[in-house]
């Protein structure tokens, strides 16, 4: 465990990370409101592909994102094997459909690498940096950047 | 309790007496001559005369008073209550709230308006009694200043009002000399529970004249069988006055029926010693700055500290009672109305909304319950499920009774409406009646706290727009008043608000011009009428020429239309040439739960809303008729009805089903026609609350909201207009409007 660090200082951070395929991301912890299992969610019409439709959460109606398939990868096949991860954005709340939560990863403010020059449009509006851990390479995911207010919209 | 919080209640409660007073005051221009309306007037203004008193808000106070005495006129038939009469008041009630608002805010109230008001007002009060005018310009002079209260000592009660020389009373005051009066006051426990202060009533009748004063303590029990908020004193006065015996007794006029008075005059000569009463023992005068050193009783004090406390907001709802000879049956009638306005308690909107949005989940967690115990239910335990009914009763009545909180008359909207008719009807030189209709509809807060604005730029333009100048209208044969008219009803679970003018109609060749100009349609477009009058909602129209300063105020109807609709309403125009026009809004009644009937429609459940459903029918396969390429008629008794595929609709699936398979809820929507929508089968009917889908997702075409089902499934909630309307060929999307498809 030779990331975690444990005197924490300001810049450190708590992130959760999360396997989709054989990539993984993380996502800062504070905007990750629960995780929990998959339930069939009620399709949306007229939504985008990788909205799998909403559920509900303790009263609240919640919307589905495959991020497998909003990332541009392979949409998912929901199972009983893949969680939700509800997190909050901005003023909304979404659950983000991923394989299986993997790790959770404190770091030290300077660890995470900028994001090398890639020609994907997609992977630079989402990508807030990389991190190497134990010969793994971990995306961070800007959950602000990927879900903003008038892409939803208009979606 | 703080001063501030005191002062908030007394505004609030004054935005309720303005409310009943613009009410009362329309009543009569509508012909009502009931003694009880004019007495609510007064009343009202009154009210607001004495909490605005209490706080020491001169210019209210200045204001409400001559209004009052105008009020006081016409309470006493002095003054016949014309139209012209009824237009410088309600002009008048408009500047008193104009007045309270600037109490309230802070603001800044144009003093020209509401001095000529009060001249005209005074006139009015004079023009029937021959009274002291030589005071009132002096006091238009004076009043404006707001100065920090310096009491004058030879006033009647009302220390802050400037013009405390209204039309009763002082004649005959004038003239005399001085006079005593024995009074005795004993107040009863209500005076001090309505918030009215003793002391403060011996301090205010010590300046009008020489006072002694003595306590009768008799009944004054022992110590340990003394109840705090009781009242044990009463005192006798010799006061020696120039005023008159109205004017005495009008110091206690906020009092007057909580206490036991008498007031009659003595012999001139009668001397204070005369009275068979022991001396003050109590000096009440401790209690406030008045006079002397007190070795004041306690209890005294403790009520002062409670009371002073209540007292702002206690003033404000005391009401006036008349001098002597009325007083009987004015009494009663203000008894009656006090108790029924007192009925009432404040609370704050968000714990009620907290409380409707538990009930809400109360709700939904008892269908679960009930459907997990029908689906394990093997060897029928009918006790479980008969105390399930039971609760789902329960759990019914409490959502209705927690709904039933919100719920509120259109009243206050439309009476802000009438004043808004007055003044941009007056400013642009047009002579407009505004009739209301169904005022007591009642429908939740939120759904009128949110009408209140669109509805008022829709009246502007009405007034402004809609209703021609009256030489035009003379011109073209009408009554050169207009007409506006404004209704609410209940229909089928939602409230339908039609607006009305007798103007002159939408110029359809000047709209459509204007569409072109504005490439919001293409020139050779062709539009039904309907269409045309329809394309002001579009976004960035606006027909007027000249932005002008009543309705340009860079809002559109299109602004209208997506507020109406932010509400879950729609809006519609029809309109005839030379006839006016006629706006509709269908909104709903509360913005939480519906009737809804729970269908299917390729394997996900939909919820349509009972309210659009006319009948639902299993259509037969000789009733399914062929027209043109793709479309299908279904013949409902001899006429023809489009088929709408609800499940293709929604991209649920890609080819139409078979009708025959199915079931078809025949629906009507707001543009009229009826519908036959095809779903494949029908679950129930039962009532849901509405979740929001925009909170946390966006706006579905097609969907007004979701819900949550008894399996705690989220279930989506059909917008049958807008399926309707995306069956008519225009696309099913968020933003859609006329001028898209035009």
């Amino acid at each position: 465990m030779s990331y975690a660090v444990k005197n924490m200082s300001e810049d450190d951070r708590e992130l959760i990370a999360f396997r989709i395929g054989d990539q993984e991301f993380c996502v800062n912890i504070m905007s990750v409101r629960e995780i929990r299992g998959w339930t069939t969610a009620t399709p949306l019409p007229h939504a985008p592909p990788y909205v799998l439709g909403v559920i509900n959460l303790r009263g609240a109606v919640l919307p589905i994102v495959d991020l497998s398939a909003m990332l541009g990868m392979k949409a998912a096949e929901p199972s009983v094997r893949h969680v939700i991860i509800v997190a909050q954005v901005k003023s909304r709340v979404v659950g983000l459909l991923v394989e299986a939560v993997s790790d959770i990863l404190t770091i030290i403010g300077d660890s995470i690498q900028p994001v090398p020059e890639v020609s994907s449009e997609l992977e630079k509006q989402y990508a807030r940096g990389i991190l190497a851990i134990d010969k793994r390479m971990i995306c961070m995911i800007d959950l602000d950047a990927l879900f903003p207010q008038q892409e939803s919209e208009a979606a | 309790m703080d001063m501030n919080e005191i002062k908030e209640i007394f505004f609030q409660e004054c935005e309720e007496q303005l409310a009943e007073l613009e009410s009362g005051l329309l009543k009569l221009n509508d012909g009502d001559r009931d003694p009880e309306t004019v007495n609510a007037v007064f009343r009202a203004v009154h009210s607001i005369k004495g909490g605005a008193g209490a706080f020491g808000l001169e210019d209210l106070v200045a204001f409400a008073h001559v209004f009052e005495t105008t009020l006081d006129c016409v309470r006493s038939n002095r003054l016949e209550p014309s139209q012209d009469v009824l237009k410088v008041m309600l002009k008048s009630a408009d500047v008193l709230a104009d007045l309270t608002n600037a109490a309230r805010d802070g603001g800044f109230v144009d003093e020209s308006r509401s001095r000529a008001l009060v001249k005209e007002l005074e006139a009015l009060a004079n023009g029937e009694t021959p009274a002291p005018s030589v005071d009132a310009p002096k006091v238009v002079a004076k009043a404006p200043e707001p100065v920090q209260a310096a009491p004058p000592t030879d006033d009647s009660g009302f220390q802050p009002v400037p013009f405390s020389f209204d039309s009763f009373g002082d004649e005959e005051a004038e003239g005399e000399g001085e006079q005593v009066f024995d009074i005795t006051f004993r107040p009863r426990r209500e005076l001090f529970s309505k918030g009215n202060e003793a002391a403060l009533l011996l301090r205010d009748l010590s300046r009008i004249g020489e006072m002694s004063i003595n306590c009768d303590i008799d009944g004054l029990p022992a110590l340990d069988a003394m109840d705090p908020e009781d009242s044990y004193f009463g005192w006798s006065i010799s006061l020696k006055t120039k005023k008159a015996e109205e004017d005495v007794r009008s110091v206690f006029e906020f009092a007057e029926w909580d206490c036991e008075l008498t007031v009659k005059a003595a012999e001139a000569a009668a001397p204070a010693a005369d009275l068979p009463m022991v001396p003050v023992p109590f000096d009440l005068s401790a209690l406030d700055e008045v006079s002397g050193p007190a070795a004041s009783a306690d209890v005294s004090a403790a009520q002062t500290e409670s009371d002073a406390s209540k007292m702002a907001a206690a003033a404000a709802r005391v009401e006036k009672k008349e001098t002597a000879a009325a007083a009987a049956a004015a009494a009663q009638t203000a008894t009656t109305a006090a108790a029924a306005a007192g009925q009432t308690i404040r609370v704050d909107l968000d714990r009620v909304d907290r409380l409707i949005n538990l009930v809400g989940e109360l709700v939904i967690n008892q269908a679960m319950l009930s459907q997990s115990v029908i689906e394990n239910d093997n060897n029928g335990t009918s006790s479980i499920n008969m105390g399930l009914e039971e609760l789902q009763q329960l759990t019914r009545e409490i959502q209705d009774s927690v709904m039933a909180i919100r719920a509120q008359p259109v009243k206050p909207v439309f009476q802000r409406m009438s004043r808004i008719v007055r003044e941009v009807a007056d400013m642009v030189g047009k002579s407009i009646r505004l009739v209301t209709e169904g005022e007591n509809t009642e429908v939740d807060k939120t759904v009128i706290d949110k009408i209140a604005e669109p509805l008022t730029h829709m009246i502007r333009n009405a007034v402004d727009h809609g209703i021609e100048t009256p030489e035009k209208r003379e011109a073209a044969g009408k009554d050169p008043e207009g007409t506006i008219k404004l209704t609410a009803k209940h229909r089928s679970g939602r409230i339908l608000i039609e607006l009305v003018d007798d103007g002159a109609g939408i110029n359809r060749e000047r709209v459509k011009q204007k569409a072109i100009d504005n490439e919001l349609i293409a020139p050779d477009a062709n539009l039904s009428d309907e269409e045309i009058d329809n394309l002001i909602f579009a976004p960035g129209f606006s027909t007027a020429d000249t932005i002008s300063d009543i309705s340009g105020r860079g809002v559109g109807m299109d602004v209208v239309k997506r507020s109406i609709q932010a509400l879950g309403g729609r809006i519609s125009i029809s309109s005839r040439p030379g006839h006016g026009s006629t706006f509709t809004m269908s909104l709903p009644l509360t913005l939480a739960v519906l009737d809804g009937m729970v269908v299917t429609v390729a394997g996900q459940t939909l919820v349509v809303p009972l309210t659009a459903i006319v009948e639902t029918l299993q259509p037969e396969a000789t009733a399914i008729h062929s027209f043109g390429a793709n479309q299908r008629l279904i013949s409902i008794r001899d006429s023809f009805c489009p088929l709408v595929d609800v499940g293709r609709i929604l991209n649920f699936r890609s080819v139409q089903a078979n009708p025959v398979e199915g079931v078809a809820l025949l629906v009507e929507s707001e543009g009229g026609g009826q519908r036959a929508l095809m779903v494949d089968a029908i679950q129930g009917q039962r009532q849901v609350v509405i979740k929001s889908l925009e909170a946390n997702y966006t706006h579905v075409p097609g969907i007004a909201a979701a819900t949550i089902l008894g399996d705690g499934r989220v279930a989506l909630i059909l917008d049958v207009d807008a399926v309707v309307s995306a069956s008519r060929g225009q696309s099913l999307k968020p933003e859609m409007s006329l001028a898209a498809t035009g």
